[in-house]
């Protein structure tokens, strides 16, 4: 019974899905801001990936929100995963390959986390996805020795709270110039170069790094709670 | 190229289904990484590089290891 | 409507990923299925608000060596669903850290068995039994309507 008037209401619910859709066409919005961007981002920002400078530069306030819904989330997983036991029997270490594998792999996942986040502004990436990448790279050697405590839990709180408190920072600077907050700074440069557009690099740095380390802590605090079997 | 488009969201489509109907959970979060998988190409067909980088590297990285931790947590790892 | 026209194949694949998770949301029995319900549900969701920005002969908005294309698509969207898709891990990990509580507590992730002993513990606090259907009243026992007439008289 309860399957039947499931499969009733998606029924219905997709009946309203795609009537709403039928009036309205792909691509023709009724909010044109932007084509408006794509004109001027080039000039006004100096950064080729129009979709950083929207992040970073139009859009600022949203990201620094959803950096904060990061750390609550972060934060409350933390606390509702209690402690291990300290004499609770470890897991034994991973076999040959996987430990030469994650010894290989640990370098090389950091080179190309730290290559996405500084080249965010001139190509697709950025840093949320360096950071998902560095937190990858710091919990691969957990997995495969798992007794090792690779990073202590205040170093990475530590750090964590320092890049997040670098983005407000930045941002607030330009408060003292008399414009608004999170205004980009700094002398554009060279279109194209590595080091241009101002302060968005630094501002991608520290939201990559505080993103990576925010997800290392969480994914070194889920492995370390007890396997139940 | 439409047929490549169409061969993906029905291998996509029927992984999602394969999600709710499988009952190992282990197999279920295999297809789960599918599932990321399509929609990560499908997003490039949409012309938007950020985000299919951002939905490989959550989806088929981190998301399948927060559930895998999970599983092994509550002990679902074995299968049935 | 021509079926291997990009945009309705597209539009459905969305719609079908939104179904399919509020499916599994509505019908599943296990805590963790419920989750994979709403992974799906908001994979769903980004790529139907990516869709919004969709031109067949567009190109992605980056500029590369130099040479502008003549239509980009729109970055702004693009911003938005990048946050979305970040925000869901987090839910995803909360969520996840909110069953193990869940598993520890009651001992088991079936939501019929969880949602009983719910009802139960919720019945033993206020001293009333637990209700068979939805309609009957509440039955309230002897100690606690005992304290009632005196406090009304």
């Amino acid at each position: 019974m309860r399957r039947f008037t499931a499969a009733l209401f998606l029924l219905g619910l997709g009946m309203m899905i795609a009537a709403i859709y039928q009036h309205m066409d792909f691509s023709n919005t009724a909010v044109n801001a932007g084509q408006a961007i794509n004109a001027v981002a080039a000039e006004e920002t100096g950064a080729a990936n129009f979709v950083t400078s929207v992040v970073l530069a139009y859009r600022g306030i949203d990201t620094l929100l959803e950096l904060t819904i990061l750390f609550t989330a972060a934060m409350i997983g933390g606390m509702v995963l209690g402690r291990r036991r300290v004499d609770a029997p470890r897991d034994p270490d991973a076999g040959f390959i996987l430990r030469t594998g994650a010894d290989l792999l640990f370098p090389l996942l950091l080179v190309v986390g730290m290559y996405i986040i500084l080249h965010g502004h001139l190509t697709p990436g950025g840093g949320f996805q360096g950071g998902v990448i560095l937190a990858v790279a710091f919990f691969v050697p957990l997995l495969a020795r798992p007794g090792i405590t690779l990073i202590d839990q205040r170093v990475v709180s530590l750090v964590e709270g320092l890049a997040g408190a670098t983005f407000i920072i930045i941002g607030l600077l330009a408060m003292l110039d008399g414009k608004e907050f999170l205004t980009p700074l700094l002398d554009k440069g060279e279109f194209g170069a590595l080091i241009s557009a101002g302060t968005l690099p630094i501002l991608y740095l520290a939201v990559g790094i505080k993103v990576g380390s925010e997800l290392a802590g969480l994914l070194a605090h889920l492995a370390e709670a007890e396997a139940l079997d | 190229m439409e047929v490549v488009v169409l061969v993906v969201v029905i291998v996509m489509l029927l992984s999602a289904v394969a999600v709710l109907l499988f009952k190992d959970f282990l197999a279920a979060l295999a297809a789960m990484s599918v599932v990321s998988l399509g929609l990560s190409f499908l997003f490039v067909v949409v012309r938007a590089p950020d985000v299919a980088m951002t939905e490989a590297a959550i989806g088929a990285g981190l998301s399948s290891l927060l559930f895998a931790l999970a599983l092994r947590r509550l002990g679902l790892w074995r299968g049935q | 409507m021509d079926i291997l026209d990009s945009n309705m194949i597209l539009y459905s694949a969305a719609v079908g990923l939104m179904l399919i998770g509020i499916g599994g949301i509505v019908i599943s029995n296990h805590l963790i299925r419920i989750i994979f319900g709403i992974a799906l549900l908001e994979a769903g969701a980004n790529l139907l608000l990516l869709l919004s920005t969709y031109h067949e002969g567009a190109s992605a908005p980056i500029i590369v060596d130099g040479n502008v294309p003549a239509m980009m698509a729109d970055p702004v969207p693009q911003a938005l669903v990048l946050t979305a898709i970040v925000i869901g891990v987090g839910i995803l990990a909360l969520a996840l850290s909110l069953a193990i509580r869940v598993q520890s507590a009651y001992g088991t992730l079936d939501m019929r068995e969880v949602r009983l002993k719910l009802e139960q513990e919720i019945s033993d606090e206020a001293g009333i039994e637990m209700p068979s259907s939805s309609h009957a009243p509440a039955v309230i026992t002897a100690g606690s309507a005992a304290a009632q007439q005196e406090g009304g008289s």
